[in-house]
């Protein structure tokens, strides 16, 4: 069973079907705070997602997410954002810029907005190969 | 004189030409929107469906029956009217049956001594209010011809909050409703707080498993953040299907302008030639009144 099975991923954003197709994982990360995969055959599932890079495996789809519900039942995974990108499709530099802007502004003063923008621009890059230094 | 009237009447053709060249260009251009628009209504519809779907199953589930999202307040005073229309005008009846639709709901309101409040969207909704002096809560406009999802949340946030400080007690969309290329109607849905049978039908179980979701947060927790996503998804649909109607208005409203614009210049180049016709005539009998007495008196000389 291992290897061979394999599960509808789909990820939809109001404005279209961003993604559609099999694979064999799923990783992404949930509001709580944990990442959480999902392997064909996981139980149903609801959760909200946080910002996060979620990696599709298989069919290599890599896909930022920001915010979102997660939803597996019946050996597919739905994945609802109203704001995810997929890895191609995001600019390198200027999320670099937007995570350097963040940083900068993060060492003024400390609030949410800008923890938000951080949290945004990291995961957008690492969604994108862009930060270098993981993985 | 009638060489000046056959002047006039050349002028007169040739701006009918020139305003026929442009709705024609317009009719064009809208007829090769309503596709466009047309297939951006069917890309929103997965997420729409499925965002209904998990709020039917979590409704279901038990939870959420205390949201203040699907409880209808006992005493409703005020209902906020969220008026769709376009930006521009030249499409026909669009704008006028939607504001028309508006206004009467607003004043069957007032007649029946409750509140009002309108949430116009598109610039015509705007002015059309503000010039018949209702009172206005926040205005959307800048984005009829082909809305964005961002619009669509800009408008859910301003009115949930509307409805969650207690400033409404019901929202409602009125919009066009695009059902073919050639009919769409007028609608008015409530939007919060959802109707019962929006959220009844689901079973709480997964499509075919057997258990019973798991959920992260609590199951409250994500109806309280997924029924916003929900709201703002229906006046995405709405946005959508508005603009499919106002590109299928425009066309043919353009179209009847082209076609009257054709008639016009039929009219006006008969009767333009029959001026000159007439012109030519009067010319050819003075001539021949000229020349006969001319005759006449050369005659009476002879004789």
């Amino acid at each position: 069973m291992a290897g061979s099975a394999t599960m509808k991923v789909e990820v939809v954003s109001p404005e279209r079907v961003l993604f559609s197709g099999t694979a064999s994982q799923v990783i992404t990360r949930t509001e709580s705070g944990g990442e959480i995969a999902f392997l064909p055959g996981h139980t149903s599932f609801l959760g909200v997602l946080t910002e996060n890079h979620t990696r599709i495996y298989l069919e290599g789809g890599k896909v930022h997410v920001h915010g979102g519900y997660v939803e597996a039942s019946g050996g597919h995974v739905t994945i609802l954002s109203d704001n995810a990108e997929l890895a191609e499709d995001i600019d390198v530099a200027r999320a670099r810029a937007a995570k350097e802007r963040a940083e900068t502004a993060m060492r003024g003063e400390h609030n949410a907005t800008i923890e938000a923008d951080l949290r945004r621009a990291h995961a957008r890059l690492s969604a994108a190969g862009g930060l270098g230094d993981t993985k | 004189m009638a060489g000046g009237q056959e002047r006039i009447l050349r002028g007169r053709i040739r701006s009918v030409q020139a305003t026929k060249k442009i709705t024609r260009a317009m009719e064009l251009i809208a007829a090769s929107r309503i596709v466009k628009a047309q297939q951006r209504v069917q890309a929103a519809v997965p997420y729409s469906e499925i965002i209904t779907n998990v709020v039917k199953d979590l409704a279901a589930g038990g939870s959420g029956s205390d949201s203040a999202f699907m409880k209808p307040r006992e005493v409703v005073k005020t209902t906020c009217y969220v008026a769709i229309a376009a930006d521009r005008g030249l499409c026909g009846g669009y704008n006028a049956g939607v504001l028309r639709a508006t206004e009467g709901e607003v004043k069957a309101d007032v007649l029946a001594n409750k509140q009002y409040a309108i949430v116009p969207v598109g610039r015509k909704s705007e002015s059309y209010f503000k010039f018949r002096g209702y009172s206005l809560k926040n205005a959307f406009a800048g984005f009829s011809d082909a809305p964005k999802y961002e619009n669509a949340k800009a408008i859910g946030q301003y009115v949930v909050d509307l409805f969650l400080s207690g400033a409404v007690d019901r929202v409602e969309l009125v919009y066009t409703r695009f059902v073919s290329a050639g009919t769409q109607e007028v609608v008015r849905r409530p939007l919060i707080p959802l109707e019962r049978e929006v959220v009844e039908g689901g079973d709480g179980k997964p499509e075919s498993g057997t258990s019973a979701y798991e959920f992260e947060p609590s199951a409250e927790d994500i109806l309280g953040s997924l029924l916003p996503r929900y709201v703002e998804a229906r006046i995405y649909a709405a946005l959508l299907n508005a603009a499919a109607s106002e590109h299928a208005f425009r066309q043919r409203a353009m179209k009847s302008a082209t076609d009257n614009a054709e008639e016009l210049i039929k009219s006006l180049s008969r009767t333009m030639n029959r001026a000159r016709q007439d012109s030519i005539t009067t010319e050819i009998m003075e001539i021949v009144g000229g020349a006969e007495a001319l005759s006449a008196e050369s005659d009476m000389a002879n004789a």
